[in-house]
């Protein structure tokens, strides 16, 4: 078999696996302009009617803007946790290095109905023994974003630093930088671009989170995707179809910029 | 006075010893060369001075003050790094003008100075520009002003010169020099090439295996070897090995006598090193006491000499360099003719094996 041969067995692979992931997407996009009072094929016409009822639902627009806050707090959690614990993984050697890098990642790793669980039961037991509401509160929530948006933080940010030459930040110590200046001034721009994919990438790991929350939210603040779920229980229409729409409209913008200020697949 | 003085330096890695015991007195105003090839120790010698680098044992102090425990910024030192290392985020102006602020110098003095340090570097006129849009040349300038405008007591320097192209190397080596002798700073140089320290410094410190092997002016570590490994990295590319037997006389380990210098060790294992420049090819020299019929092996052309690998009958193998014709030298030999190749007596140098 000829490398020609190999290239293109190897194109119409990579194509059919593109096709897999992203027919999905197109077909709820068509979906949302569906005629039809339920879920059905074939379409037996086109509106726009389905978006406009969704943006009517209350519990579509509370939750989007819960999804929208918890998102911006869990992207200010996993900076201001990640970018220290970056720092100190990547630029100094200290007994268990290791088994703390595999912990701040192991979120990454565990399947999210786990996780969310098991923060359910710790934040009862904390309830317990210290007589305060966590498991159905703002706060807790937010606690659990935020460690979902950390282990792509720590990805990312560890990636940039490990790339960043340390005679930048020598320089500066040589120059008369004591360590927090160095930090602020040299070490942060110098990884900016990673600093804004981690952001951003936070922000939507946060949005789209199900799993997680469906244990933690409380009465009357619901997530989006929760709401969706919710939806689905009772009703089968369009309406879903036309949020998810306007989701994977944000979030492949958001995805699109992010990956311009630091290659997503290059820190994996 | 900043008197650089190093007292029993070592550096320990978990597995290996980087550098070994290392003493070393540098005078105010003196500009050394650390040479040696790469993992000799030197860099990080220079890393240890400037506080980069925690320092295993020994004690290093700059004019009777001891920073051994020192964080760099509170050495007051100005180092120079193989990739410049120039803030990509701030422009030459504000590069310049960092260490000047971390001094709480007020803004007209810094600006000031910063303009100053620019024209002495001849860049007065790129303060606003990105280091990215500068020359290779140019930034190594931009960094020389940065290290040099907060007035250290002591500068240092990595590799300076590796990063740039032959010419332009020519040219900051002068300006280095310039520069260090018109403001009397102590110096320390690293480089792992023979010609840069030689010509740059007052004081060759040539390392190996984390140890200092040689030190001395450049012209008598060049001239006087005094190992196989220094004679080797002068440029000395004819070691003959054999045994000096007293009285001048020395025996190659192919047999051959030939007559060393009056002054060399009596007796016991040697090598001789002669350079190749010295080996001169049917010149009927009658000093050339050292004369052995040789064929020609390899001739390589190299622009303005062509090297020649020359074989005795008895195997001994030695390189003899001559002018090229492009620069007026013989015609060139070609491989398996026979030769008569000569060098006097003093040209070699005796080495420990």
């Amino acid at each position: 078999m000829g490398p020609i041969a190999v290239n293109r067995i190897y194109a119409a692979l990579s194509a059919l696996v593109l096709a897999f992931v992203v027919l999905p997407l197109v077909a709820i996009v068509w979906v949302s302009f569906f005629a039809n009072k339920i879920l059905s094929f074939p379409p037996t016409g086109y509106t726009l009617s389905w978006y406009a009822r969704a943006w009517a639902q209350d519990a579509f627009r509370d939750g989007f803007i819960t999804s929208v806050q918890t998102a911006l707090c869990a992207v200010v959690i996993s900076l201001a946790l990640g970018v220290p614990a970056s720092l100190a993984l990547v630029r100094y050697r200290f007994p268990g290095r290791d088994a703390i890098q595999t912990l701040l990642l192991a979120p990454m790793i565990v399947p999210g109905i786990v996780g969310g669980a098991a923060l359910f039961m710790a934040f009862i037991e904390l309830e317990v023994l210290f007589d305060v509401e966590i498991a159905g509160t703002l706060p807790g929530l937010l606690v659990a974003h935020g460690l979902i948006a950390l282990p792509w933080t720590v990805r990312l940010v560890t990636a940039s630093l490990a790339g960043t030459n340390r005679s930048f930040e020598e320089a500066a110590a040589s120059l008369g930088a004591g360590p927090l200046t160095v930090f602020f001034r040299v070490t942060l721009p110098l990884i900016k671009p990673a600093l804004v994919a981690a952001a951003l990438f936070s922000f939507v790991i946060s949005f789209i989170d199900l799993e997680k929350s469906i244990f933690l939210v409380g009465p009357g603040r619901t997530t989006l995707q929760i709401a969706l779920v919710s939806y689905l229980e009772w009703n089968l229409d369009s309406t879903v179809a036309a949020v998810a729409a306007v989701q994977i409209l944000i979030i492949g913008a958001l995805l699109l910029v992010s990956d311009r200020y630091a290659r997503l697949a290059r820190a994996f | 006075m900043s008197d650089v003085v190093l007292q029993s330096i070592v550096k320990r890695y978990e597995t290996m010893l980087a550098v070994d015991n290392v003493s070393l007195n540098i005078r105010q105003g003196e500009l050394v060369a650390l040479l040696g090839p790469s993992g000799c120790g030197k860099t990080t010698i220079l890393r240890m001075i400037a506080g980069f680098v925690p320092v295993s044992e020994g004690r290093i102090t700059v004019g009777g003050r001891d920073l051994t425990r020192l964080p760099p910024a509170k050495r007051n030192m100005g180092f120079g790094f193989q990739n410049y290392a120039l803030f990509p985020h701030m422009s030459v102006g504000e590069n310049v003008a960092f260490g000047l602020e971390m001094r709480k110098l007020p803004k007209a003095d810094i600006a000031r100075k910063v303009k100053l340090a620019l024209e002495r570097v001849r860049l007065g006129h790129l303060a606003e520009r990105l280091p990215k849009q500068l020359s290779g040349g140019q930034q190594q300038r931009v960094a020389l002003a940065r290290a040099l405008v907060i007035e250290p007591d002591v500068l240092l320097l990595d590799e300076p010169l590796s990063n740039l192209d032959a010419q332009l190397r020519n040219d900051m080596k002068l300006e280095i020099r310039e520069i260090q002798h018109s403001l009397g700073i102590t110096t320390i140089f690293v480089t792992h090439d023979q010609d840069e320290a030689l010509s740059v410094a007052d004081r060759v410190v040539v390392m190996r295996a984390g140890r200092i092997e040689q030190q001395g002016t450049p012209d008598e570590v060049f001239a006087h070897p005094r190992s196989h490994f220094v004679a080797e990295f002068m440029g000395v590319t004819n070691l003959l090995q054999g045994r000096s037997e007293g009285a001048e006389r020395f025996r190659l380990a192919t047999g051959e006598v030939v007559a060393v210098p009056a002054a060399s060790p009596a007796v016991g294992d040697f090598a001789i090193a002669v350079r190749p420049e010295s080996v001169s090819l049917n010149a009927g020299d009658p000093l050339a006491r050292n004369a052995l019929f040789a064929q020609v092996d390899l001739a390589t052309y190299r622009g303005l000499v062509i090297d020649y690998r020359l074989k005795t009958a008895s195997g001994l193998i030695v390189i003899a360099r001559r002018p090229s014709p492009a620069v007026g030298g013989p015609a060139p030999l070609a491989a398996g003719e026979r030769v008569q190749m000569s060098w006097r007596p003093e040209a070699g140098v005796l080495v420990p094996l």
